[in-house]
């Protein structure tokens, strides 16, 4: 395989601003196969709004985002034609309240995929099963632990199958006791190879799983590597500055 | 927040943003070169099948013929002040009248049980009563009862009967955007001490009325219409004035003159609605991502 082919996500020179306010300031990312990058840095640094942008809920301002080779910034691509590669989970699960467990993890696969309403089952049924939540498919989101609601978020994303998956924040409205089973899930689908990029404040899990960390700040990408070296040995006096407070002393 | 202004605007967009503005640009003329020749043709479309049809000049002349339009027309205008008169009168009152009824609805006041049973009972009796009807119980059943000091106005008892009929409709409107609040806020509401009174006031009632200006825009229009039920009841209204012409002079264009004068009140008062609206999102959802 060559080396492009092997590259999911390109993004250039990103810039992104509302109104006078720059919130993603010529940021370039590159995301290969089985990658999972974890994007740091304090509230309003960006990472939230660099996520949205990839999965082209916002549209940018500056540079070019690539998604399998193709240009996707372009005006002329469909949005939908590439979000149905991406699978994104939001902070707030953003679960659909009026629909069951199963029924939010089938329509997609159903409505955009045309699988069969007993393929999709099935295949929601299994990540279901999979990530423990077997029992709770025929149940409304809203009776379900913030934990398993955002399990089935993610099973929700998994369910179309898609080539990456993009986290944003999604432990950030979790209590610390409800953390870990959600880790854990992302954690074992990072070990199986699944592409991802992931806005985090978990710095320890981060350091776990993460091929590389990259450190925002004001919207800029100040510093990025793998992640012994940017937790061990940070280039940047802004990301000491950052991991000092965020990492116990 | 990090906060970051660019210096003296120093950056400057690259040449591939610039193709792609341009190609946005090409894509929104596309979109409104579409969307004008597709009104174009639906418009030419019904005109052509109106014009076309064998009928057409006949119809003209009895529903469009502009000689009897100016001719109707200053009694039309005396006519409909007092339309839009009854309207002015009516909708201050039903909102009024239709919150207090949602709010006594949703109360848990012991005290206020027997209201509440009675405001139930009054939302489901009255719009199960067609207006007219409650029109002619108004204007000519009360004052039939022969009380002593109650005006015999058809004006008075006509918009009260027109009061009574959409008080119930807007209170279950109101009812709804209640309920539509989202629980959680009546809890952090609670949770601040609140009383349910201060609750409603302050948290729920400004959400559900933000959310309920659609609908109560459409119970406006119907109210406006129905301000011409009047005419039933021999109130020399628009629509009375217009059915008075047209049966002295076998013409029916009065009447499209009276639709007309209704559209012109109704229209500006969607537009007024739609921007009342964007102007409270804009507010709310200023700056959030």
């Amino acid at each position: 395989m060559t080396r492009r082919s092997n590259v999911v996500l390109e993004a250039r020179n990103l810039r992104k601003s509302y109104g006078d306010r720059v919130v993603l300031d010529d940021v370039s990312l590159r995301v290969e196969a089985g990658d999972v990058v974890c994007l740091i840095g304090s509230s309003g640094s960006g990472k939230s709004t660099l996520l949205r942008c990839l999965d082209l809920l916002e549209e940018i301002d500056d540079g070019v985002i690539e998604f399998g080779g193709r240009e996707v910034s372009d005006p002329l691509v469909d949005p939908r034609e590439v979000r149905r590669d991406i699978g994104m989970v939001f902070q707030a699960y953003n679960l659909f309240p009026h629909r069951t467990v199963l029924a939010n993890c089938t329509l997609a696969p159903r409505a955009v995929h045309g699988l069969s309403k007993a393929d999709a089952e099935r295949r929601a049924r299994d990540l279901l099963m999979r990530f423990g939540l077997g029992e709770y498919a025929d149940q409304h989101p809203d009776r379900l632990s913030g934990g398993q609601q955002q399990r089935v978020a993610l099973v929700r994303a998994l369910c179309t199958e898609p080539r990456l998956l993009l986290l944003d924040e999604i432990t950030a409205a979790l209590d610390p006791e409800l953390v870990g089973e959600v880790l854990g899930i992302v954690r074992g689908l990072a070990e199986a190879g699944t592409t991802m990029v992931i806005a985090t404040h978990e710095m320890s899990f981060a350091r776990d799983v993460a091929t590389r960390v990259c450190f925002l700040d004001g919207g800029r990408l100040l510093e990025e590597g793998p992640p012994e070296q940017v937790f061990a040995a940070p280039r940047e006096q802004r990301t000491r500055d950052f991991l000092r407070r965020v990492l116990p002393a | 927040m990090t906060t970051k202004v660019n210096p003296a605007g120093g950056w400057q967009p690259s040449v591939r943003e610039q193709e792609r503005r341009a190609a946005r640009r090409a894509l929104r003329r596309r979109r409104t070169a579409i969307a004008t020749l597709a009104s174009v043709v639906a418009i030419a479309g019904v005109a052509v099948a109106l014009l076309a049809s064998p009928g057409w000049p006949r119809v003209q002349a009895t529903f469009f013929d502009p000689e009897h339009a100016r001719d109707s027309l200053p009694a039309i205008v005396d006519g409909f002040w007092l339309n839009v008169k009854m309207f002015l009168i009516a909708e201050p009152l039903i909102l009024v009248l239709g919150l207090a009824i949602a709010l006594v609805r949703q109360s848990r006041s012991p005290w206020l049980v027997p209201v509440r049973g009675l405001a139930t009972g009054y939302t489901d009796v009255v719009r199960g009563i067609p207006t007219l009807l409650l029109v002619f119980l108004f204007v000519f059943g009360i004052p039939g009862l022969g009380l002593q000091g109650v005006t015999n106005s058809i004006f008075f008892w006509a918009t009260a009967a027109l009061v009574v009929s959409y008080s119930a409709y807007v209170a279950e409107v109101f009812r709804a955007g209640i309920e539509s609040v989202h629980p959680s806020q009546i809890a952090s509401a609670e949770a601040l001490a609140l009383t349910r009174g201060q609750t409603m006031r302050f948290v729920v009632v400004p959400q559900a009325v933000r959310r309920v200006v659609p609908p109560l825009l459409n119970d406006f229009v119907s109210l406006q219409k129905d301000t011409a039920l009047v005419a039933s009841v021999s109130l020399f209204d628009a629509l009375f004035t217009a059915r008075d012409y047209a049966n002295y002079n076998f013409n029916f264009t009065p009447y499209v003159v009276v639709a007309c004068f209704f559209i012109a009140l109704t229209v500006p008062l969607a537009r007024l609605c739609d921007w009342l609206a964007r102007r409270i999102a804009r507010r709310e959802r200023a700056g959030a991502l």
